[in-house]
């Protein structure tokens, strides 16, 4: 889906060179309107996407806000020197990358799995009921789901620690305990969109031929056969091109709920560059620091969205761009 | 042979239906939980391990939220933050789109792979927060509405449905004799009509859903949405304490039931709009990917 809305452009509108400078004029007055229509997006653009990126150059300076971009003293790399020397940064490095990791290697295929059982349900309105029930979590607010996972874990009130005291005579402090950090991370995505994420899926499925299952079947294809040279193949591309999306933003490991999930007690587990950049550059000040801490993540998920993506199109030949 | 074929694919069948039905009730009973604890008493949530009927159900903690002035401002701002947000993000994603659906657009080719360049790299939070700083914004809810204006995403969508719209349709139009304000008033915004419920619905939920820009951009506590309210009373434990001068002064409102109830609060106009979200959703994810 994703990879067809960004190709089209590239192969469209490429006559502008060749129109002579007096027809330009009259193009433009002509569709007027038109460039009227696009000035608020395309300001939109400018500003708030580009200008930002340029304010990029803070990381290479010391950035004191009275004296503003044009006069702040640069610094070159001592910033991103300060960064690889900190001790924080092994912890950060490997809190954001196991994070991702855990999250690919757990969450990433729920949704696909999930999406082919109900695939295989024949009764349409049980189908719809679970897909209801399994997209409800993706619409409401990462505080909620927070807030329910605090309201349901605590040690004191939680149901969950009740029912476990009841059980086994013992709690568990879910939402302190360093241990508990990753695997709490990991259901709470599960249950937020493992659902929803399905729906990219069950799309790509409903795209299957159906005569390939009628000739299967003929040739005496048992259902695992069929699920297994049939489904699974005519879904592969959109596990890729979903795979390389995943990969490039392994550094993003989700501010807003790590954000939420985080705590002193559990810091040394869950502290990542996203959090640490709202610490020190937001809370602290330090515009300089955190924007190169923001800088380095950006640059370091740029380069692995390019090397995935051009390792996927020379293994398999789907890529993104 | 083929006998032994369906009972393998019955038994596949019939603990597919149960572990389906298992996911989907585990999925949404937190959330009925939280609504059944949210009308019961804080010693029995302290107490009984699982219910989802209380024993003396109560509304005694909805009463004291919807007489407290600081939650209801919330709830406000939370509406005035979603209907405005909206509102900018229609108005800046449709108008752009429109413009670029357009081939003939010049420069078009250039603007859109700056859009697409936008997906892939960005500026990060700090440099992100100097430029609302600067262009003194903090404070104000423009803050929260002007630096996510267009998804990119949601620009492309919306982009391939204009392009596919029928160009005769238009053409034939102005040869009535439309102005260019007509063709759009009466042609393409009423054809349009689906894709922007789309599109209001999907741009409103993620305001009604965000607070982190609040957090970021609004100081003045006077001003955030009901999500921020939610965080500070479950995670960082603050109470509705300056509200209670209008209750008895030996009222104590359960702090569990409380934070139960706000809970359901925040999250009921999405749960309320759901059934007729879910189609509009649905339909809004395939939108862009019907053709090539």
């Amino acid at each position: 889906m994703k990879n067809n809305i960004i190709k089209g452009p590239k192969k469209k509108g490429e006559n502008v060179l060749m129109t002579a400078n007096t027809s330009v004029w009259k193009k433009l007055k002509k569709d007027k309107w038109l460039y009227i229509l696009a000035l608020p997006g395309i300001l939109y653009f400018i500003i708030f996407r580009y200008i930002p990126m340029f304010g990029i150059v803070v990381a290479f300076q010391d950035f004191n806000p009275f004296l503003g971009f044009w006069k702040s003293p640069w610094v070159g790399f001592e910033h991103f020197k300060t960064l690889f020397t900190d001790p924080d940064f092994p912890m950060l490095f490997r809190n954001t990358l196991l994070i991702s990791f855990y999250n690919i290697l757990f969450y990433f295929p729920v949704p696909i799995i999930l999406a082919l059982l109900i695939n295989e349900v024949r009764n349409q309105v049980y189908k719809r009921i679970v897909q209801t029930c399994v997209y409800v979590p993706h619409f409401v607010s990462m505080v909620v789901i927070a807030s329910i996972t605090y309201v349901l874990l605590s040690s004191e009130t939680g149901v969950i620690n009740n029912i476990l005291y009841s059980l086994t005579g013992k709690k568990i402090e879910f939402l302190t305990d360093p241990r508990w950090f990753r695997p709490l991370i990991i259901i709470q995505s599960i249950w937020k969109e493992a659902g929803w994420g399905t729906i990219i899926f069950l799309a790509a499925l409903s795209n299957v031929d159906p005569t390939l299952y009628e000739a299967a079947i003929v040739d005496g294809a048992t259902r695992w056969q069929q699920t297994w040279h049939i489904t699974i193949p005519s879904i592969m591309s959109t596990v890729i091109i979903l795979f390389i999306l995943r990969l490039g933003h392994l550094l993003d490991t989700g501010f807003e709920q790590i954000f939420l999930m985080k705590n002193p007690i559990n810091r040394s587990v869950a502290e990542v560059f996203d959090t640490y950049v709202y610490q020190i550059g937001v809370t602290q000040g330090a515009y300089s620091y955190s924007t190169a801490v923001g800088l380095f993540k950006s640059v370091v998920g740029l380069i692995l969205i390019q090397v995935s993506n051009y390792l996927s199109k020379k293994f398999t030949e789907t890529s993104l761009f | 042979m083929k006998q032994n074929k369906t009972v393998a694919s019955t038994i596949f069948d019939v603990f597919n239906h149960i572990f389906l039905g298992i996911w989907a009730i585990i999925t949404v009973l937190p959330f009925l939980y939280v609504l059944a604890a949210s009308f019961a008493s804080d010693s029995e949530i302290k107490t009984r391990t699982f219910f989802i009927i209380p024993h003396n159900p109560t509304l005694l903690t909805y009463k004291f939220i919807f007489a407290s002035n600081y939650f209801l401002r919330s709830m406000l701002n939370s509406v005035i933050i979603t209907v405005g947000g909206t509102l900018v993000n229609l108005f800046f994603t449709f108008t752009m789109a429109y413009a670029l659906s357009k081939k003939h657009f010049i420069g078009r080719s250039i603007i859109l792979n700056g859009v697409i360049f936008t997906m892939l790299f960005g500026g990060g939070m700090i440099p992100t927060y100097l430029l609302v700083k600067s262009l003194g914004l903090l404070d104000s809810y423009w803050a929260l509405w002007l630096p996510g204006a267009i998804s990119p995403f949601n620009f492309f969508v919306v982009k391939n449905f204009f392009q596919e719209m029928p160009q005769d349709l238009e053409d034939a139009a102005r040869i009535d004799g439309c102005t260019e304000a007509q063709v759009l008033w009466k042609i393409i915004l009423p054809l349009s009509k689906p894709i922007i419920a789309t599109f209001a619905l999907f741009y409103g939920v993620g305001h009604w859903n965000s607070w982190f820009g609040a957090l970021l951009y609004i100081n003045d506590a006077e001003k955030w949405p009901v999500q921020l309210i939610l965080r500070q009373i479950v995670m960082l434990s603050t109470t509705l304490a300056s509200d209670l001068t209008q209750f008895d002064p030996n009222f104590q409102p359960p702090q569990e039931s409380l934070k139960m109830a706000i809970i359901v609060v925040a999250t009921l106009p999405i749960m309320l709009l759901y059934p007729w979200l879910q189609k509009y959703f649905i339909k809004g994810m395939f939108i862009g990917s019907l053709k090539e």
